[in-house]
């Protein structure tokens, strides 16, 4: 287990080399970093300077070797257009996203499972019918229609909830959150929405099938020739063999969320990372773009060893292969 | 005599499909008496698994019961609510299926479900019902059954597993047991294991069982008193002895034919021709005509009833007012 475990970190880290070199080379391919910095008329002899205090003059490997070692402390540089260390900025931006990918996730996750799980039991209602004709349109739409959609809706006709922002926030520490204010709750309501729609949908049609299909298996129909109820038939055995590979794609789903999160929050007017790094687009404010590649990558990363290490936690055959692998 | 533990009178089961309803079960009776062990033999498709599970009460939709009565020891169960089925199953009727790998969850230690099976049907605390369920797995041959009850079903060999599903199926002391295939997923060397504990366990409690194989060898072991279906009929029932020795119908004589001996002469086994009829296209009459040697003209009209011819009941016209002798 252990083993596992310290081999999925190594690959781990392999894959979070790769993206630092990718991050890297987005120095080197988009354009001069000194002509950001400087106006137009700064003189060669103090463009001179500039490069050499932002060692931009070692040759390339020691520029990749401090660049990555700096970052493995979370130094990613001086943001060009804020003046301000690019970690700084993120840390500022990261609870705002967080917040956010975390709501729309276990919106996700619970209407999805609920209304899968309700969609397989009851294959033949009304309801459930309807709940696969909407799920078609959450997995078809896009989201900043659904976000605009959301926004004309109950924000501009209705005027019950706020159409950007986050609304008041609370200073816990470093991370601000907006889960103790009302402002803050109601503003959190449309963007998780949104953002979390598509996935909800996923999870909602891969729970219907794999439910679907486990209670076609010999185990429930072994557990119904013994007389279990149908409640301990149903969440007792079918869930939890149906929830394996909602498990992965739920994980893998959160980094996408937080990766998409960019148009939401561009939507929304999030103050998140997203936000940050479509500015940066605009701005070509490269250590903000390298940063972010790496701190999304980073999180992606971490969440799949997160799950692989889930899947031996509820799947006991997997224990024991994966403990005499080791 | 005693009331039998399971009686199936005249029994329909159909599925409706988009080509029309199909009949899998077309007036099936017999009996089950405690302690006895009844072999239903026949090919695949001739509906030995679905009178099980018809039993049992766990005929899925298309498929439903369509006529006749099922009772166990003497209270009718083929009509009685969901609910009061599934208190029944399990607790008077337990069920071993073909592929004892397939047949437990596998997220759940063998003892987790083991101990929700007996709490589901018996008042035991969870302690009792976890001595219980490690006597059970010592009864079905389980070694170190206080070690092995806390293993999940992989780490089972399948004969061990189905040693499992076998205590699974007895853990609430069932009337009846309804073993469908037990074997037929086995090694041959563990298929004897097998059966010799089912019938243990039938002769040590008394429970019936009904022993559903298309494996003759087995039933002859095993069995009291054989069925032999064929196309959704019992083509002859009788003592096993009796059947295996001297069947009557032209079906069962067949079957019996193609057994190959030990000690028999170097003759070819008796082969039947041709297959048996899909479900929507039986033959009018009797169901066997078209591959039976003797069929006659009668035989392609009229579809023959059970006729009881000693210690056997035969479904097949050339018994019917013909003496014995002048047929064999």
């Amino acid at each position: 287990m252990l083993a596992f475990t310290l081999r999925r970190a190594v690959q781990a880290i392999g894959v979070m080399f790769a993206v630092g070199i990718i991050a890297f080379s987005m120095f080197r391919f988009a354009g001069d970093p000194v002509n950001q910095i400087v106006s137009i008329d700064t003189s060669a002899a103090e463009r001179a300077i500039v490069r050499k205090s932002l060692g931009l003059d070692d040759p390339v490997p020691v520029q990749f070797v401090r660049y990555f070692a700096d970052a493995a402390q979370f130094k990613f540089g001086v943001s060009y257009q804020f003046r301000q260390p690019v970690a700084t900025l993120l840390m500022e931006r990261m609870p705002a996203t967080l917040e956010l990918a975390i709501c729309a996730t276990v919106f996700a996750m619970v209407f999805g499972i609920l209304m899968g799980v309700y969609s397989a039991l009851k294959r033949d209602t009304v309801l459930a019918k309807l709940f696969q004709a909407v799920s078609l349109i959450g997995i078809s739409l896009p989201t900043f229609l659904i976000g605009i959609l959301l926004i004309y809706l109950f924000a501009v006709t209705l005027g019950w909830l706020p159409s950007f922002g986050r609304g008041e926030v609370v200073k816990l520490g470093w991370w601000t959150t907006g889960l103790l204010t009302v402002s803050g709750l109601k503003a959190l309501i449309m963007p998780s929405i949104t953002l979390g729609l598509f996935q909800m949908t996923l999870i909602m049609r891969l729970v219907r099938a794999e439910m679907l299909e486990v209670l076609r298996t010999d185990y429930i129909r072994f557990a119904r020739a013994r007389g279990l109820t149908t409640r301990a038939i149903h969440f007792g055995h079918a869930l939890r063999n149906t929830l394996i590979p909602v498990i992965t794609v739920a994980g893998l789903q959160f980094g996408s969320v937080i990766a998409f999160s960019i148009i939401t929050e561009t939507v929304f007017q999030w103050p998140g990372m997203g936000l940050l790094f479509v500015q940066a687009v605009q701005n070509v404010d490269i250590p903000i773009m390298a940063a972010y590649l790496l701190m999304v990558s980073l999180i992606f990363v971490t969440i799949n060893l997160v799950v692989d290490i889930l899947y031996t936690v509820v799947d006991p055959r997997l224990r024991s292969t994966v403990g005499r692998a080791s | 005599m005693t009331e039998p533990v399971l009686s199936v009178r005249d029994l329909h089961v159909e599925f409706a499909s988009r080509r029309g309803t199909l009949r899998a079960i077309d007036g099936v009776s017999f009996d089950i008496a405690k302690g006895e062990v009844l072999g239903v033999v026949g090919e695949s498709g001739a509906g030995k698994s679905v009178t099980g599970l018809a039993v049992i009460g766990l005929i899925d939709p298309p498929g439903r019961i369509a006529g006749g009565e099922i009772r166990l020891a003497g209270l009718r169960i083929d009509n009685l609510p969901p609910e009061e089925l599934r208190r029944i199953r399990g607790k008077r009727i337990g069920m071993i299926f073909q592929d004892p790998l397939t047949s437990l969850n596998p997220l759940y230690k063998v003892g987790d479900q083991i101990v929700e099976t007996i709490r589901t049907h018996l008042n035991l605390s969870e302690q009792a019902a976890r001595r219980r369920a490690i006597d059970l797995l010592a009864e079905v041959g389980i070694p170190a059954p206080e070690k092995r009850i806390d293993g999940y079903p992989h780490e089972f060999s399948g004969g061990m597993r189905q040693r499992v599903v076998i205590a699974l199926a007895i853990c609430a002391e069932p009337e009846l047991i309804i073993a469908d295939e037990p074997t037929t997923a086995l090694d041959v060397s563990v298929q004897a294991q097998i059966i010799s504990l089912i019938k243990r366990l039938g002769r040590d409690h008394g429970t019936a069982v009904m022993l559903v194989t298309h494996d003759m060898g087995v039933i002859a072991e095993t069995s009291d008193r054989v069925a032999v279906m064929y196309a959704g009929r019992v083509a002859e029932i009788g003592p096993v002895q009796d059947v295996v020795k001297n069947p009557l119908h032209p079906y069962a004589k067949g079957l019996m034919g193609a057994i190959p001996t030990l000690a028999g002469e170097d003759k070819r086994l008796v082969q039947i021709p041709g297959s048996m009829p899909r479900l929507s296209a039986i033959p009018r009459g009797c169901s066997f005509n078209p591959r039976c040697a003797f069929a006659f003209d009668r035989c392609r009209v009229e579809r023959p009833e059970p006729l009881p011819r000693g210690t056997q009941s035969v479904a097949c016209h050339l018994y019917d007012d013909v003496p014995a002798e002048s047929v064999v």
